[in-house]
């Protein structure tokens, strides 16, 4: 059975170790709302200093408005933990992140939010961006599968953490899901004043 | 079937944090302590009220304000009006739900990672997260530390637990003595320059040898802080009679009473001899030269007195990309030496290098002399402590003497969400860990260095390699 995740126009950034100051620059992170961030997606890059569009970044070009999945290379999302950067690409439009590699934080704070982040090795990523290169891509993602259905039968398979799967396909709260383990953090608490009552 | 093995720090303190399992190979695992902040706290408190649930142990929860604070004023309105709000908004969420709070006022405010060891907050053994990737600082005492986003800050108020995996552990050996001026900020830039930024993606890292164990807390402190540079969970230093000594006293440290009990615990608190390491990494302490990034990543790095890398010579075709990116942007050309380049601006502080020890060590490089023309140089404490200490010692009158302006505590440049910034195209030499695209200010370009470091390019006006001028060694700084 084929679950569609998520389904929509590519746009392929092509960029390694993209952190979490470029997704989103510090001066957007004084809000206390969790919304309002989609303006400040990738900000330096998207904007010139007289706050005129760059034309020369891929966000601004034509052919990628409307995208919701994007691709990009190694190690994305590295540097600070601030969720304002899952936030502000979520709030853009984008629901899938298709690298190489991303880092640990980004990852679960994205995870957190409902998005889909894919890895896939350097040689499907390659693969991947050079579709782009023909032209516009329409991709869906089937989750229960773990494909990317690229169109006319083609397909990459993608690895992913069962335990991160149930929640995306599941859609459980996660606060809630711990939380059926109240008695057992009681208990936990118990016992660890008695041995370590130095903690607190 | 392979042989039982020994447990390595990381599993110990894992294993005795589970609290039950999820589902499949997710535990939950129990926090003992919990740091908030103000930038990434507010929406974690709303989304509590909006479901109605509560702080479960406010006991365990400790807050500051630092990065958007001005450092120049303690008020809240010095640092703009959606800074204001959000200050308030934590000194408001801190007093329904009944958390400490040192806030702009309190005579001990500071960075989250310079304060929480300073109060003995942070202890070996414990699980710490804090809404700020370097949380990886409190590893430094032998404590499970990372940063976790905002929602997983709400998990943590409303059930004093986060859901988490085994992670895979690398061991980082540094073996052989330091020579003098090779600070810990040089070992983990030499570290994150050999293992690159990704390198410790999906690990925890344990640091040890010779060179790790001469360092002092502070040392360490700067070493783990430092760990998420290279994209590790956290980074770790078993305790050992360092950490007792530093900790011993310490407001929240364990009082008299439970003191013995505490430290023999934290003696157990070691990687058994046959524990198995996913990774080793080797390194020879007594090679390391002193450090500066040239890039726009941490791993970006070269040793003073090496020329900048020209592009062709990383063979991976995506280094050889990002270095001539790094290169454009940064106004840099393949073979100069970094000692001909000039500094506008040097900023010494930050939870990588604004304790006392890295003071200290800027001090005795700064001596008599005055900063360069031109050169604007900031010195921002760590902590209210760190600062008292430093107007205690005379070393805030050496700085002031020598042209710097001495502030009241907080991120400030690091990061620049305050008033602090480096503008475009000025070139800093930085104490502190990132030098990200933009990161101290659009435009900025960030060189990464120790104090010392730092210290001497504000004299010089350009950068100095450490090693070739005559001050005494700095204090700490050796192993
Ligand atoms: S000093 Fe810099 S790195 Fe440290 S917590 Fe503040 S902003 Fe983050």
């Amino acid at each position: 059975m084929s679950q569609i995740f998520a389904k929509g126009l590519v746009c392929p950034l092509d960029k390694n170790n993209v952190d979490t100051d470029q997704i989103i620059p510090k001066q957007f992170l004084t809000s206390v709302s969790r919304d309002g961030f989609a303006e400040a997606l990738f900000f330096d890059w998207r904007y010139q200093a007289d706050g005129s569009a760059n034309p020369e970044f891929i966000l601004n070009e034509p052919q990628y408005q409307g995208a919701s999945i994007l691709l990009t290379r190694t190690n994305f999302g590295c540097g600070s933990s601030r969720e304002h950067a899952p936030w502000a690409i979520q709030q853009y439009g984008f629901n899938v992140i298709i690298a190489e590699s991303f880092a640990d934080i980004f990852f679960n704070n994205s995870v957190n939010n409902g998005m889909l982040l894919i890895s896939l090795s350097a040689s499907n990523i390659e693969f991947l961006f050079n579709r782009c290169k023909q032209g516009p891509q329409q991709w869906q993602i089937d989750l229960a599968n773990q494909e990317i259905l690229l169109g006319n039968n083609a397909a990459v398979g993608f690895a992913m953490d069962q335990d991160v799967k149930q929640r995306l396909l599941s859609g459980l709260d996660f606060i809630g899901a711990s939380e059926t383990l109240s008695p057992q953090i009681g208990q936990y608490e118990a016992a660890r004043k008695q041995a370590t009552p130095w903690l607190g | 079937m392979s042989q039982p093995s020994g447990k390595t720090l990381y599993q110990k303190i894992y294993q005795s944090h589970v609290v039950g399992s999820l589902n499949g190979s997710t535990d939950l695992l129990f926090v003992d302590r919990h740091l908030i902040h103000e930038v990434t706290s507010p929406q974690a408190f709303s989304g509590l009220r909006l479901a109605g649930r509560k702080v479960r142990r406010p006991d365990l929860t400790f807050a500051t304000m630092d990065h958007n604070t001005s450092t120049q004023v303690r008020s809240y309105d010095a640092a703009g009006e959606t800074s204001r709000k959000q200050l308030e908004a934590l000194a408001a969420n801190c007093a329904e739900s009944g958390i400490e709070l040192l806030d702009l006022y309190h005579p001990d405010q500071g960075i989250v990672h310079v304060i929480g060891p300073e109060l003995g907050l942070t202890q070996p053994g414990m699980v710490i997260v804090c809404g700020d990737s370097h949380t990886s600082t409190h590893g430094a005492f032998g404590a499970i530390a990372f940063g976790i986003g905002t929602s997983e800050v709400e998990h943590v108020l409303a059930t004093q637990t986060l859901p988490q995996q085994v992670a895979r552990t690398l061991k980082v050996e540094v073996s052989g003595q330091l020579s003098p001026f090779v600070t810990p900020k040089d070992v983990i830039l030499a570290i994150i320059g050999k293992l690159g930024t990704a390198g410790g993606n999906g690990y925890v890292a344990e640091f040890c040898g010779e060179a790790i164990r001469g360092m002092t807390m502070e040392g360490r402190m700067t070493l783990c802080n430092m760990s998420i540079e290279m994209g590790a969970k956290a980074g770790l230093i078993a305790p050992d009679d360092t950490t007792f000594a530093y900790l011993k006293g310490k407001p929240h440290a364990p009082k008299a009473e439970h003191w013995d009990a505490a430290v023999a615990y934290w003696q157990s608190l070691y990687s058994d001899a046959d524990a198995v390491f996913d990774t080793v990494v080797s390194i020879d302490g007594s090679q390391i030269r002193p450090q500066i990034s040239w890039g726009t990543n941490p791993e970006q790095v070269i040793a003073v007195d090496q020329p900048v890398p020209a592009p062709e010579s990383f063979k991976d075709l995506i280094k050889a990309d990002a270095a001539k990116r790094a290169l454009t942007y940064m106004g840099l050309e393949a073979g100069q030496k970094l000692t001909d380049i000039s500094v506008d601006v040097v900023f010494i502080g930050s939870c990588t290098n604004s304790r006392i020890e890295d003071l200290r060590a800027a001090a005795a490089v700064v001596g008599t002399q005055k900063v360069a023309a031109g050169v604007r140089a900031l010195v921002v404490p760590g902590s209210g402590q760190v600062k008292r200490q430093a107007e205690a010692e005379g070393l805030a009158d050496v700085f002031k003497a020598a042209g710097f302006e001495w502030r009241e505590p907080g991120c400030s440049m690091c990061l620049g969400m305050n008033d602090d910034r480096v503008d475009a195209g000025q070139r800093c030499a930085s104490t502190s860990n990132r030098n990200f695209e933009g990161r101290q200010g659009r435009g900025s370009r960030t060189h990464l260095v120790s104090p010392a470091m730092a210290a001497a390019a504000a004299i010089a006006g350009k950068f100095v390699d450490i090693s070739q001028i005559s001050v005494q060694a700095p204090q700490g700084a050796q192993a």
